[in-house]
């Protein structure tokens, strides 16, 4: 037994970690496929960067792949402060601040109700609560057009029509389902024994949400406030009918100058115009990447 | 012990029933608890121990029935103001507080004044030894240390009863054995009254005063550990506590003699429950550390020669599996006996230490 034991000499052939090829034929094409989807992918927006900042002479000559000879932001400039939509000519800035006005009540108060709709459903179950649950999220199913009219009614004799506000409800609205979803499916994966613990410990309804659960939910905080931001910042539909022009989403208000019939199309100002629109979902991204995935990867563990 | 415990049940089970759909979790339950004493819910999953400990903490309501603590109606009562502190199997902990801090949170909830919550807080991480701990994060705990910690958070409430459900369950078994030591100390120590669920037989035999078996959400036996052991009521008791599990033989009872294939036991020195024998089919049990082997098995009422199938050595001690009336037959023996697969064993035992029941109604005879 014991010679087993102090055998220490080894023999030839495989020993330790296997090696492995930098270049071998599946690496370079796995990286070679992986390299000409984002080209494909990034392609537009650099014809977009660099147009945008091309004079109008640069750009009738038709290179749009080329860098700009002459480097101008006039085109932001004037995108941002002086473009006319209607009869306005105050440019996307109107827009972007009615955006903003827009996007942070609704963010906050449908990320507020929909993540104590999740937790009630969860751990307060009460009769019928399934039932509702299965009717919040039928309700993601059904085709905006359908209630696009019913609401405007409904808004109106709220006395909401037209109005900011008006918006910021029929967001918190339409978020609610998949919301509540998230948030339910997050909180289920949550152990229930410290719900219990909790309860052992004279927590209410309320000191049981915010000082145990919140505490433990940044992740899918993170996961419900990109998905509102990007959600209601890129919608159309509902700015459009909801709202009156002096109101008009950025969204709206780009499409309107991007579309304008009238005197000469100016490229340079259209896309200087699409991208500052979508900056904000863009910083949003960047800006949380990691945390979006290790939400979305709690939210999914459990259904 | 039992002298030192006042008339007046800390816990009282009355008629309790739980339903979920139309299963029935919890069949009219009654149970007291006296003051001071450690009762040990066991059965195995499913049974309901758990469901009933949840009832006890108003963790769940019963469909019918009502709970007394300390004389109180609580049946309706929040569980934060049922006095009890509840132990869970999964710790617990509040994992974005420090140890303090989950300690505290219940004595904040019920509004107790900030150098009292720090005197209660210090005086049980003291007894438990956390002391050096207070300013951590569960998650830079131990299994043993988090296990503390959530006894603490019981302990600082200053309530009567501790309701503990499989604290130990999740922690290695030298943890676990040291753990249930110190359980049994502080028990000792406050005095409390503790309900303590567990399907480990031998967590409820070291540490209960009483156990109660429940199977199929009824209480099957309550009595004490002894009682338990060596006075198993049915055949599902009998065949639950005890490891090895005890050996059962099918046969007929006749005459005061239990016969099965070629072997009969005389049943003259067992003590049945009624004055004589009651003929019929029934289940000879016998414990595999009752049987004795070699010289030991000679002097004994009912001897016989058994072939050894397998053998097991435990270090401490060593199971032989046999056979006896062509029926396998387990026998524990010394850990330093020499024994082989193949070898004839002389085995021997003493009816009196044996269970005998009914082969229809499991009960015991």
């Amino acid at each position: 037994m014991a010679d087993v034991m102090t055998s220490a000499a080894l023999q030839a052939g495989p020993r330790g970690r296997r090696p492995r090829r930098a270049f071998s034929t599946s690496n370079i094409v796995i990286y070679g496929i992986l390299g000409l989807v984002s080209l494909y992918y990034l392609l537009p927006l650099w014809v977009m960067v660099m147009t945008s900042l091309k004079g109008m002479p640069e750009i009738r000559l038709g290179n749009i792949f080329a860098p700009p000879v002459e480097v101008t932001f006039e085109p932001w400039v004037k995108a941002w402060a002086e473009a006319c939509t209607g009869l306005n000519c105050d440019g996307l800035s109107r827009g972007f601040w009615n955006s903003v006005q827009i996007l942070i009540p609704s963010v906050l108060l449908s990320i507020a109700v929909a993540s104590v709709n999740g937790y009630a459903l969860v751990n307060w179950k009460f009769k019928g609560s399934e039932v509702f649950f299965t009717c919040l999220i039928f309700g993601a199913f059904i085709p905006y057009q359908v209630m696009l009219y019913p609401i405007v009614i409904l808004l109106r004799e709220m006395g909401l029509y037209g109005t900011l506000w008006g918006l910021v409800l029929v967001h918190t609205v339409f978020g609610m389902p998949i919301l509540t979803l998230l948030f339910r499916n997050y909180f289920a994966s949550l152990p229930e024994e410290l719900f219990k613990a909790a309860r052992v410990d004279g927590a209410g309804f309320w000191g049981i949400y915010f000082r145990v659960m919140l505490p433990m939910s940044l992740p899918i905080f993170v996961v419900a406030i990109i998905l509102q931001v990007t959600g209601i910042w890129n919608d159309f539909l509902f700015g459009v009918v909801y709202t009156k022009p002096e109101l008009y989403p950025m969204t709206v208000q780009l499409n309107n100058i991007v579309n304008s019939v009238q005197g000469v199309k100016e490229y340079n100002v259209n896309m200087a115009a699409t991208l500052l629109t979508g900056l904000v979902p863009l910083v949003i991204y960047f800006a949380s990447g990691k945390l979006f995935v290790r939400g979305i990867a709690a939210g999914a563990v459990k259904g | 012990m039992d002298a030192g415990k006042s008339l007046e049940p800390s816990v009282s089970i009355r008629s309790l029933r739980l339903d979920f759909g139309a299963v029935r979790v919890l069949r009219d339950l009654d149970l007291d608890i006296g003051q001071g004493e450690f009762l040990v819910l066991l059965g195995s999953s499913g049974c309901g121990k758990s469901t009933l400990l949840n009832c006890i903490a108003g963790l769940l309501e019963p469909t019918d029935g009502q709970i007394f603590i300390g004389g109180r109606n609580v049946t309706w009562e929040e569980p934060a103001q049922r006095g009890i502190g509840m132990v869970f199997q999964s710790y617990a902990l509040y994992p974005q507080m420090t140890v303090r801090g989950n300690l505290s949170f219940g004595l904040q909830n019920a509004r107790v004044a900030r150098d009292e919550i720090e005197r209660r807080v210090v005086k049980a991480a003291e007894m438990l030894q956390i002391v050096p701990l207070l300013d951590r994060k569960p998650a830079a705990l131990s299994g043993g240390q988090r296990q503390r910690v959530a006894i603490g958070r019981a302990l600082v409430r200053d309530v009567d009863v501790f309701l503990f459900d499989e604290p130990l369950s999740n922690l290695d078994a030298k943890l676990r054995a040291d753990l249930r030591v110190e359980l049994k100390r502080l028990h000792d120590r406050l005095g409390n009254t503790m309900i303590y669920v567990t399907h480990d037989q031998v967590e409820a035999m070291t540490l209960a005063d009483r156990i109660a078996v429940m199977r199929g959400g009824a209480i099957e036996q309550l009595g004490s550990p002894d009682e338990i052991y060596n006075g198993p009521q049915t055949k599902y008791v009998a065949d639950f506590i005890g490891s090895p599990s005890m050996n059962f033989l099918d046969g007929t009872i006749s005459g005061g003699v239990f016969r099965a294939g070629d072997v009969a036991v005389a049943l003259d020195r067992y003590a049945f429950r009624g004055k004589a024998a009651p003929d019929g089919r029934a289940w000879f049990g016998i414990r595999p550390e009752h049987v004795a082997t070699g010289d030991a098995a000679r002097g004994l009422p009912f001897t016989a020669e058994v072939p050894c199938d397998l053998v097991e050595p435990m270090g401490a001690d060593t199971l032989v599996w046999a056979t006896l009336a062509g029926q396998p037959f387990r026998i524990r023996m010394d850990g330093g006996a020499r024994v082989r697969t193949g070898d004839r064993l002389a085995v021997g035992f003493d009816p009196a230490r044996a269970s005998v029941f009914d082969a229809g109604s499991e009960l015991r005879v």
